[in-house]
């Protein structure tokens, strides 16, 4: 059985359809790639996953259990855990106490006080972000957000990482240092990763399948190989070194 | 829990005011006395909607909450019989409830910013109307008084404005009792969880805050403190009126004072609280008592020194938008050793 299983997946905005009967199943322990030009509906669909959107229409199983049109808090608390395309720090608050509150608060049981600061250090040490208490967000490059979101994700404990467009923003040797780091979150802690992202060269060399979407529907769906040489995917959206 | 210097020594001092008033303005002690019991009651009631306030959840609704404290308490005991000590509860309990039942929709719907104010304001103007509408219960605008329970002190009726001194070591421990209930929350994960909401409510709701359940938590703490209040506020002054503890205008006041102190420290509402009983006292004192401007406004007069305090709050949230306390703590952070930022290479 696969840990989350999309079926029939639809979204609409009033008369667009952002999503439309969209199905792709996710085993345990893969790195997912879900790719697709601007529009095709990839962050809608991790929107509905993470509870932020409402489905119109089919079903997203976890661990087989529906959680479509569960709040994002229970999502969560499921075991679901989420990046941000444009990263979204609580400025207010410190490095340290951003992610603690996700580790207090992104458990069903709810991690205890003591435990939550010791999480959060574990999840900044991770990233390679500093676990000084004093720590502030302000002043932070695009790469450091970055991991700060991915650092208050994995405090989460998740079982399933949706990571939106890591790799936006970054230079290249940040790229390859994020492609990695995923790559060892799913090695050392067993977390099951759906990636969406622009950056064909890195996510192609990391991910075990591609998911690839167009006009809110999936076009293609296995390994990135196979991806690379399917005509449709280059015409919509890989293009060739012509189209360049 | 860590003492601080500034509590070792402010103690002490509010401990021993009565004597220190009673050598200083023996004469005119029973109006010092007042003013400070008065200072102290705002200041638990400001502090109650601080914990609100400092999120962004401007309410402009807390004079219904200080109204059903006072009222509730008052009508029981006048029509049930009821002792205050379990009227005050009752109120309080009945704030909560109000508070949950206008705050959910609120929250669930994420009403916020000026949305949030203004049916926050709505809810005090309902609260108003009905005081004034029950008239034969309530005295209508005019206002009601608790049935006196004997001549003096009343412990069962908790009648204790006779005696000052008592009213004030009451309304002090009142005061530490908010300041005690402030400093838990500051020291909560919710604090934290609601300023994230604050910020960024999906991205709270993405690490799995249930921000409408956090949100409700500290409304009903503000709610049930500022009945409280309402509720200490009438068994003091004997009297209850809907524009003294209930209405726009104590929302209004409530709202200038925390700004005017400071949302963001402990002790900024209570120092809302000095500033704006100081200055209004100072200038109705002032303003009407001075013959020259007498000569020169005639009866309006009356109303200057209210003008001047309105003209001077807002002068003071322009250009101190994080209240007196705040400015002068930032101040003395700046001056002193502020914290080494971490490395940007570090942090890349």
């Amino acid at each position: 059985m696969p840990l989350l299983n999309v079926s029939g997946l639809s979204k609409r905005f009033g008369a667009l359809r952002a999503v439309n009967n969209v199905s792709f199943a996710v085993e345990e322990g893969e790195i997912l790639g879900l790719i697709g030009p601007n529009g095709s509906g990839k962050s809608t669909t991790f929107n509905c996953i993470a509870g932020l959107y409402t489905p119109s229409g089919g079903s997203i199983l976890f661990e087989g259990a529906e959680i479509a049109g569960l709040p994002a808090n229970r999502v969560c608390h499921k075991g679901i855990g989420r990046t941000f395309q444009i990263p979204r720090p609580f400025r207010n608050l410190t490095l340290l106490e951003n992610v603690a509150l996700s580790a207090y608060f992104g458990q069903d049981r709810g991690a205890t006080r003591a435990n939550c600061w010791r999480f959060a250090e574990e999840a900044l040490a991770l990233v390679g972000l500093p676990t000084d208490a004093r720590a502030v967000t302000d002043g932070l490059g695009a790469a450091a957000l970055k991991k700060l979101e991915l650092a208050r994700a994995l405090a989460t404990q998740p079982r399933v990482l949706l990571a939106d467009e890591s790799l936006n923003g970054l230079d290249h040797s940040e790229m390859e240092q994020a492609a990695d780091m995923l790559n060892r979150i799913r090695r050392e802690k067993g977390i099951t990763i759906v990636w969406v992202e622009h950056i064909m060269g890195v996510l192609m060399r990391v991910v075990d399948r591609v998911v690839v979407l167009d006009h809110g529907e999936v076009i293609f769906a296995g390994p990135p190989k196979d991806a690379q040489a399917n005509a449709r995917v280059v015409e919509v959206y890989l293009g060739t070194e012509t189209d360049a | 829990m860590r003492v601080s210097r500034t509590a070792l020594i402010g103690l002490p001092i509010l401990i021993a005011l009565p004597l220190i008033v009673h050598l200083l303005f023996g004469g005119s002690e029973k109006y010092y006395l007042h003013l400070l019991i008065q200072i102290l009651i705002w200041s638990f009631i400001y502090t109650g909607w601080s914990l609100m306030g400092r999120f962004g959840l401007t309410s402009l609704g807390h004079g219904a909450f200080t109204g059903i404290g006072a009222y509730a308490t008052v009508l029981l005991w006048n029509y049930a019989g009821l002792t205050p000590w379990l009227g005050v509860p009752v109120a309080m309990v009945i704030a909560v409830v109000v508070a949950l039942l206008v705050g959910y929709p609120c929250f669930h719907m994420r009403i916020t910013g000026h949305y949030f104010a203004l049916l926050t304001l709505a809810l005090t103007e309902f609260i108003r109307l009905c005081i004034v509408g029950l008239r034969d219960y309530t005295g209508g605008s005019l206002g009601t008084q608790p049935r006196r329970y004997g001549d003096g002190v009343s412990l069962y009726a908790m009648q204790f404005e006779p005696d000052r001194v008592l009213s004030y070591y009451i309304v002090l421990t009142l005061w530490l009792v908010g300041l005690y209930i402030w400093w838990r929350v500051d020291r909560s994960m919710d604090r934290f969880a609601l300023d994230a909401a604050s910020q960024d409510e999906e991205a709270a709701a993405s690490v799995g805050i249930n921000v409408t359940r956090e949100k409700l938590k500290v409304t009903a703490i503000s709610a049930a403190m500022c009945a409280l209040g309402g509720a200490i506020y009438g068994q003091y002054q004997m009297y209850i009126g809907p524009d003294t503890i209930a209405g726009l205008s104590v929302s209004l006041n409530i709202v200038f004072a925390c700004i005017a102190g400071g949302l963001w420290v402990m002790l900024g509402p209570t120092v809302g609280a000095v500033f704006t009983q100081v200055l209004s006292e100072v200038l109705r004192v002032s303003m009407q008592s001075s013959v020259t401007l007498q000569a020169l406004f005639g009866s309006a007069v009356l109303a200057l020194d209210t003008l001047i305090y309105g003209l001077l709050l807002i002068l003071f949230i322009i250009y101190m938008p994080k209240g007196i306390l705040g400015a002068l703590l930032e101040k003395r952070e700046k001056t002193s050793s502020a914290p080494t930022p971490p490395s940007r290479a570090v942090l890349r």
